[in-house]
Order: structure tokens, then C-alpha cells, then sequence
């Protein structure tokens, strides 16, 4: 099973995501903003990193574009969480290397259904 | 797998109401308006509401997350400086955070909820983005999520020519392919006569091509949901093979907009329930906000210090033990040297580690602070008044239950200092005085006791009419009454001098419903007032509820403990110092003060083993109002009491504020300073 790094600045929201990932078998290492993730995803690589976009400290477009700098996360599906209205934050995602996104609000089968695209 | 998402609904209410406290009070300082260095406090606004925004539909908020859409949009906006914050904008946001309160609130105890409100709110808020040249609509964005009814048969063909970059976002033509196939049986043709040379070959490059035929009952939508993240990095071609080209997606398109629709008509929740008055959202909102009793913040310092200390206490312990270990013969005067130091150090690990446990209670005033500037401001526009708020000492510590139970009786203070205090700006132009009245919120340590002043530079308060008002009530005046006395008379129970009952202070609870609630909290209130210079308001407060430190004291055979912070001094009376003054008892001459005598021993009727007044100790307390000369028969020992409140052990005693457990396990009993030094 996969172990992913998932980054949100609300407790609830990562408190769901982290929860539904584990039921379904998943090691799941929580940030609560942008510095945090980049300092565990140095410290301990992970095969997949859902973040948020807007975060205190770096945000999610930024996250992104420091992880793909690294060697290990290359080619490491990163989803970002938007929200339906941000078509423009998607594309800044993508150019900034973002594998993905999944729209809020999601319920955890969309959750569990979307990382299935991207850990085969 | 079935995941009931309201186990986190909880932790989402918490977090969003923290986020709309934050919003509030980042709108209300007025920095927030000044365009040149606003940036950072518009990202935070921005960012709660995005917040509350994005996890609204997850935990069933569907339609706090529309109405907050809105919100957003017009921060965005303001964040990207594509249209200044006005005084307008901020006043309709700080209503906005307040319908989204009501929102949460009535969600999450089942209340009905002022539909009509919300929608005016929502309007003015639409109105609001509209008003702006060009850009989108602010119609707030409906879920649209695609539940179209799945299609007969059909067969697609799919051409998909990836970009050589692909690879780059971590995303994999593989599993691409695997998720079509879970849509059908797909028939797969790989074309990889782009491949180079090994030589020339990069190996992160994707150089493969592949047309693809897809049979089973998906519709167009499903098949480019496929590729959705891939858009812009490949070429892609989807045709349908198996009917004249109907147009699939056209249809779902409009299935998925009849969907919205039925969302949107349910989406107001309880829409004709009972609807609540503003009054009664206002008193929602304030108890919501006490509502999370149950949890603490703690500051991570505070929970270092407290692992600091226990590996001290650990230290401590081990230093004790190996002195314990010291064979009964080799036990020398240097050991006892050693145990007495070793105690010595463990007397003040407690000490300390009490003092850590108790301060994780502790929480700022701001706490109580912060709500004041809204209130302040709400109240002085809607009663026309101009008012200046100064808070100082936001960051002194009180222990959290005090500090919950304050909230009320100091948010009535602060009404009445605007509605009754302050004058309107012509009258206060008239008398002299500047156009805004100046209320001034203030808490400091003040010896044992947290003091914390509500003062307005307002009217005053007016004798003559509290005599009236009193006489007319038939309640019960002292002759002559002082000033103080006079002011007293406000907090007799059934008084109230409003003129007429506003709108504002006339909610049925009075200063004597304040008063009560602080003398709950071991609280006392104090009023001082002058005519046309405004009213000074003070509570005080003891600093925590549970530790004392006080004097042992005997009288007979009985130990009472004296509040240290209310000792003045101790001191062994000579004869000639004492007097007897007709009509006062006992006094004892203080260096020229006359201060009654109290003898413990006559007080609660108990043998004194002192014959002569030489033989004794008077032990000189101070408390708000007065001051007094306890005397007893000896001074035994300083040390920290844990108290006991008799009442619910016994029951209340004059003279008596608690009861405590001494070091060799008998009670003693703790003097109520004040009312002893009333005694006389």
C-alpha cells in the first residue's frame, strides 16, 4: 500500500482525507501547510502527495514547484484540492508540475476513487 | 467502503467558527483598510474563507459553501487589487461572516434560520460583484457533479498522442489506459514509430502514440475524464464509432443542469420554520461561542515547561533515592546535609510544576477582548454615538472558566457605557468635550488580584436621579448615603434608570444580574462616578480559583489560614496601643491610624490561650474597602493552600471563604478578609 503525504491547512479536511486513505489500507503522513510538507517529503519520500492550493506560510502551486525540483518526487503524482471555480489555479498547477487535481467538495469514495488513477 | 463523514463535522464547526472570529476581527481593525499595507490580513480573510468554503460540501454544508462562494469571489478580488476595500465592502463582509455564523449555527443544533436575512445578504453581496465592469457574473457557482444515467452501448474511438513532456507532472499514459479499460473492453494499438535511436533516446520522454477502441456503455464525458488531467499535454481525438455522431455530451450537459437545479431547491435549509429574531441569533451566536467548554488551547511553551519540570521532579527523585540507599550506620550529619537539599529542591519542582499546571488554564483576556471592537462599533452606529475603544492588557492571564463566565457580565457593561454613558456627539459638543467618546477597556495584575476597568468619559452617573428612581422602587437607602453607596444602589435587583428601555441595555438584565455574575466568580464590582466626567467601572478578580497562598495563624486550638496577598504587616501590640472607642469596639493605634481590632477568639467563639493583649499578634489585613487588625494567638507558617470550598462540603459560614487540608491531614479554615474587616 502506498504511503502518502497529505497537506491541507484545515484540520477537518485532513482529519478526513488522512482517516479515509488509512481505512483503505494507506500510510498517511499529515503538513498543515506548504514549509511543513516539503520538510517531511524530504525527510521520508512519499508515492503520492494530495495537496490544498491556498495555505498559510507556501501554498499548494508553490509546494509543487519545490517538490518537482527534487529528484525523488520527479515523477510522483501530486493532486491538488481546488475548488469548481478555479480553472485558472488548475492550468497554474499543471505548469507548475501538478499531476492532477480533485475538486472540492469531494466525499471520500471520490477521494479513494481519484487516487486510484494515479497509484494503478 | 462507506465513510460517514460526521465524525468530522465536529472539528470542521470548530474550525470554521475559529475561521469567522478570525475574519471579524481582521475586518474590524481599521489598518485593514489602508490599501498600501493591507495584503497580508486580506490573504488571511481570504484564506478562511476559502477554507470554510472547500470543506462545506464535504461535510454536508452544501449551502454554506454557496453562500460563502460569494465571499470569496469578492476577496479574491480585493486580494488581487481589482477593487479597493471600502467602508461598504467591510461592513457587508462583517455582516456576511455573521450570516455564515448563523448558518453553521442553525446547522449544527437543528434551529430554524432567517432564510430572509441570508438571501438579502447574498443579494447584496452579488450586487456588490456585479456593480463591477466586465468580468464574470457572480451568479455563486452550482455543484454540477455529472449523475447522467448511463448510456446504451456504444464504441468509441480514441487517438491519443501524449507530448514528449508528459512524464514531467507524474502523470502515466499506463494508468490512463487502466482507467479506460474499467469503462469497457478496450482494444489497444501502440504506435511507436516516433521511437528514436537508443543512442538518441531520452529516457523521461514519452516518444509512444496509441489509438484506441473503446465498447461498453460510457459516455463521452466519462471517456475524457480520462484524459482531463492530461489536456494540455497531449493531442486527442475522440470519436464515436458505432451511431451517426450524436451529440452525447450535449445531453449530459443537460442533465447535469437539471441536477443543480434540484440541489439548489433544497438547499435553504428548514425554509419555513419559525423565524427567529435577530435578538435570539444574537444570543445563539454569543452561546455558541461559549459552547466549547470542553476543550483548551494551550500554548506549546506552556506543555515544554511542563515536561521541563517533570524531568527536574525525575532528577529530584533520583538524588533523593540514593540518599535513601545510605546504609542506617553510615548516616552522617552530610547525608542529612544532602536529604534537607534534596527536599529543599523537591519543595520547589512542586512549587513550580503547580504553578505550570495551573498556568495551562490560564488564558488571555483577549479572549473576552477580542468580540468588544464589533460590539462597540454595532452599538454606537445603531444608537448614533461616536466611540473611541482603548484596550489594554489584552494579554493578561486568567484562568479559562473565569474567563467564560466574564464575558457576559462585561459585554453588559460595555452596552451600558454606550447606551447610557456616552453621550450623543451635539450633547457632548455641547458640554465641552470631543465629539467621540472615549470608552476605555482595561485589565492589569494588580497584587493577588486581576483588575480589569470598564471607564467612559460619558454623563456620569446622577445622584439625584438613582435617589428618586430608588425611593420610587421602595428599595432600602442608607442616611446620608455616600457616593459610593449611591452608585451601589444600581445593582439592587429590580433597578434600572433607563429612561426608556432601548433597544440595547433593556433586555431584562440588569447591573444586580452583573454583579451576581462576578460575586460568582469570587468577584467584586466597584462603581465610581462624576457628573459629567464620565463612570469608571471595576472588577477584581482573584487570580486563580483553586491555590492560595496564605499564613497559618492559631487561635486556641484551631488553625486558620489568612490570605497573604491581604496581610499587610504582623506585628506583637503593646497595651497602650490598644483603645476602646465607644460605638467601634477595640481599636489598635497603627503608627497614628485607628484600625478596628478583631479578635479572632470572640469572632467564632473559641478559647484564646492569651490573657493579655501583649501576649498576642495582630496580624493587619487590608481588603478593598477597609482595613483591619486580626488578632490571634500565634503566627505559625507561610505556605500555598489548595482550597476547598466549604459550602458544598459543609455549608457557608460567615467569615469563612473555604477550608483547606493541612500537611499533617487536619482542616483548616480560611478567613474571608472582607467580610471580617466589615464586621466592625
Amino acid at each position: 500500500m502506498a504511503k502518502i503525504l497529505a497537506v491541507d491547512d484545515s484540520a477537518s479536511l485532513r482529519q478526513m482525507v488522512s482517516f479515509t486513505l488509512k481505512e483503505a489500507g494507506h500510510e498517511v503522513v499529515e503538513a498543515a501547510d506548504g514549509v511543513e510538507a516539503l520538510e517531511l517529503a524530504r525527510s521520508a519520500p512519499a508515492d503520492l502527495v494530495i495537496s490544498d492550493v491556498n495555505m498559510p506560510r507556501m501554498d499548494g502551486i508553490s509546494l509543487v514547484r519545490e517538490l518537482r525540483g527534487l529528484p525523488e518526487y520527479k515523477f510522483t503524482p501530486i493532486l491538488l484540492l481546488t475548488t469548481e471555480t478555479s480553472d485558472a489555479k488548475k492550468q497554474e498547477g499543471k505548469a507548475a508540475g501538478a499531476t492532477g487535481w480533485l475538486v472540492k467538495p469531494f466525499d471520500p469514495e471520490a477521494l479513494l476513487t481519484t487516487i486510484k488513477r494515479v497509484l494503478g | 467502503m462507506g465513510i460517514d463523514v460526521s465524525q468530522f463535522v465536529q472539528a470542521f464547526l470548530e474550525e470554521s467558527f475559529e475561521g469567522l472570529d478570525l475574519m471579524e476581527s481582521e475586518l474590524l481593525d481599521d489598518e485593514i483598510l489602508d490599501s498600501s499595507c493591507n495584503g497580508e490580513r486580506i490573504n488571511t480573510i481570504f484564506r478562511a474563507a476559502h477554507s470554510i468554503k472547500g470543506s462545506a460540501g464535504t461535510f454536508g454544508f452544501g449551502f454554506v459553501g454557496e453562500f460563502t462562494h460569494g465571499v470569496e469571489t469578492l476577496l479574491d478580488r480585493i486580494r488581487s487589487g481589482q477593487r479597493p476595500l471600502t467602508e461598504d465592502a467591510r461592513a457587508l463582509l462583517l455582516e456576511a461572516v455573521d450570516r455564515i455564523r448563523d448558518m453553521l449555527i442553525a446547522a449544527r443544533d437543528k434551529s430554524p434560520l432567517d432564510n430572509e436575512a441570508i438571501e438579502r445578504t447574498r443579494k447584496a453581496i452579488d450586487a456588490m460583484l456585479e456593480s463591477e465592469p466586465g468580468d464574470a457574473p457572480a451568479a455563486a457557482a452550482r455543484e454540477s457533479r455529472e449523475k447522467s444515467a448511463a448510456p446504451a452501448e456504444s464504441r468509441w474511438r480514441i487517438r491519443f498522442s501524449p507530448h514528449r513532456s508528459l512524464f514531467a507532472t507524474g502523470n502515466d499514459p499506463l494508468r490512463i489506459l487502466g482507467f479506460l479499460r474499467d469503462l469497457g473492453t478496450l482494444a489497444i494499438e501502440c504506435d511507436d514509430s516516433a521511437l528514436p535511436k537508443l543512442a538518441e533516446l531520452e529516457p523521461e520522454s514519452c516518444y509512444l502514440r496509441w489509438t484506441l477502441e473503446l465498447e461498453g456503455p460510457a459516455t463521452e464525458a466519462q471517456v475524457r475524464e480520462a484524459f482531463e488531467w492530461v489536456e494540455d499535454q497531449c493531442d486527442l481525438e475522440i470519436t464515436r464509432i458505432d451511431a451517426p455522431a450524436a451529440d452525447t455530451s450535449r445531453d449530459s450537459e443537460a442533465a447535469a443542469d437539471a441536477s443543480s437545479l434540484e440541489g439548489a431547491a433544497d438547499e435553504p435549509a428548514s425554509t419555513d420554520a419559525a423565524r427567529a429574531g435577530r435578538a435570539d441569533q444574537d444570543r445563539r451566536r454569543a452561546a455558541d461561542r461559549r459552547n466549547d467548554a470542553g476543550s483548551i488551547r494551550v500554548a506549546v511553551e506552556k506543555i515544554d515547561q511542563l515536561v521541563n519540570l517533570v524531568g527536574e521532579l525525575v532528577i529530584s527523585q533520583a538524588m533523593l533515592e540514593t540518599i535513601a540507599r545510605t546504609d542506617f550506620e553510615d548516616f552522617d550529619a552530610v547525608h542529612l546535609e544532602r536529604l534537607r537539599q534534596g527536599l529543599a529542591q523537591l519543595e520547589r519542582n512542586t512549587r513550580e510544576l503547580q504553578e505550570a499546571v495551573l498556568g495551562v488554564r490560564m488564558i488571555p483576556i483577549n479572549f473576552v477582548f477580542s468580540r468588544l471592537p464589533r460590539l462597540v462599533r454595532d452599538l454606537a452606529s445603531t444608537l448614533g454615538k461616536e466611540v473611541n475603544l482603548v484596550l489594554e492588557g489584552e494579554d493578561t492571564e486568567l484562568d479559562k472558566g473565569v474567563i467564560e463566565k466574564l464575558a457576559d457580565p462585561l459585554t453588559h457593561m460595555v452596552r451600558n457605557a454606550i447606551d447610557h454613558g456616552i453621550e450623543k456627539p451635539d450633547a457632548r459638543v455641547r458640554a465641552g468635550k470631543p465629539r467621540a467618546g472615549t470608552l476605555k477597556i482595561r485589565a492589569a495584575h494588580q497584587g493577588g488580584n486581576i483588575v480589569i476597568e470598564v471607564s467612559d468619559d460619558g454623563a456620569g452617573l446622577n445622584r439625584e436621579r438613582i435617589l428618586a428612581k430608588a425611593a420610587e422602587r421602595g428599595l432600602n437607602v442608607p442616611e446620608n448615603p455616600s457616593d459610593r453607596e449611591v452608585w451601589q444602589l444600581i445593582c439592587t435587583p429590580g433597578f434600572s434608570t433607563a429612561e426608556k428601555i432601548t433597544d440595547i441595555s433593556g433586555r431584562g438584565v440588569g447591573m444586580d444580574v452583573v454583579r451576581q455574575n462576578i460575586e460568582a466568580i469570587k468577584g467584586r464590582l466597584e462603581i465610581d462616578s462624576t457628573p459629567g466626567h464620565g463612570t469608571r467601572m471595576t472588577i477584581r478578580l482573584p487570580l486563580t480559583l483553586a491555590i492560595l497562598d496564605g499564613m497559618s495563624v492559631r487561635v486556641g486550638d484551631e488553625i486558620f489560614i489568612v490570605p497573604l496577598t491581604a496581610i499587610l504587616e504582623s506585628l506583637q501590640p503593646k497595651a497602650d496601643q490598644v483603645y476602646t472607642i465607644s460605638g467601634r469596639g477595640r481599636v489598635l493605634n497603627l503608627r497614628g491610624d485607628y484600625v478596628p481590632l478583631v479578635s479572632l477568639s470572640d469572632v467564632f467563639h473559641l478559647p484564646s490561650s492569651r490573657e493579655q493583649i501583649e501576649d498576642g499578634i495582630c496580624v493587619v489585613v487590608e481588603s478593598a474597602e477597609d482595613r483591619a487588625a486580626l488578632f490571634v494567638d500565634e503566627l505559625i507558617a507561610q505556605h500555598q493552600v489548595v482550597i476547598k470550598s466549604l459550602e458544598t462540603n459543609y455549608r457557608r459560614v460567615p467569615g469563612i471563604s473555604g477550608a483547606t487540608i493541612l500537611g499533617d491531614g487536619r482542616v483548616a479554615l480560611i478567613l474571608d478578609v472582607d467580610m471580617l474587616t466589615q464586621m466592625h
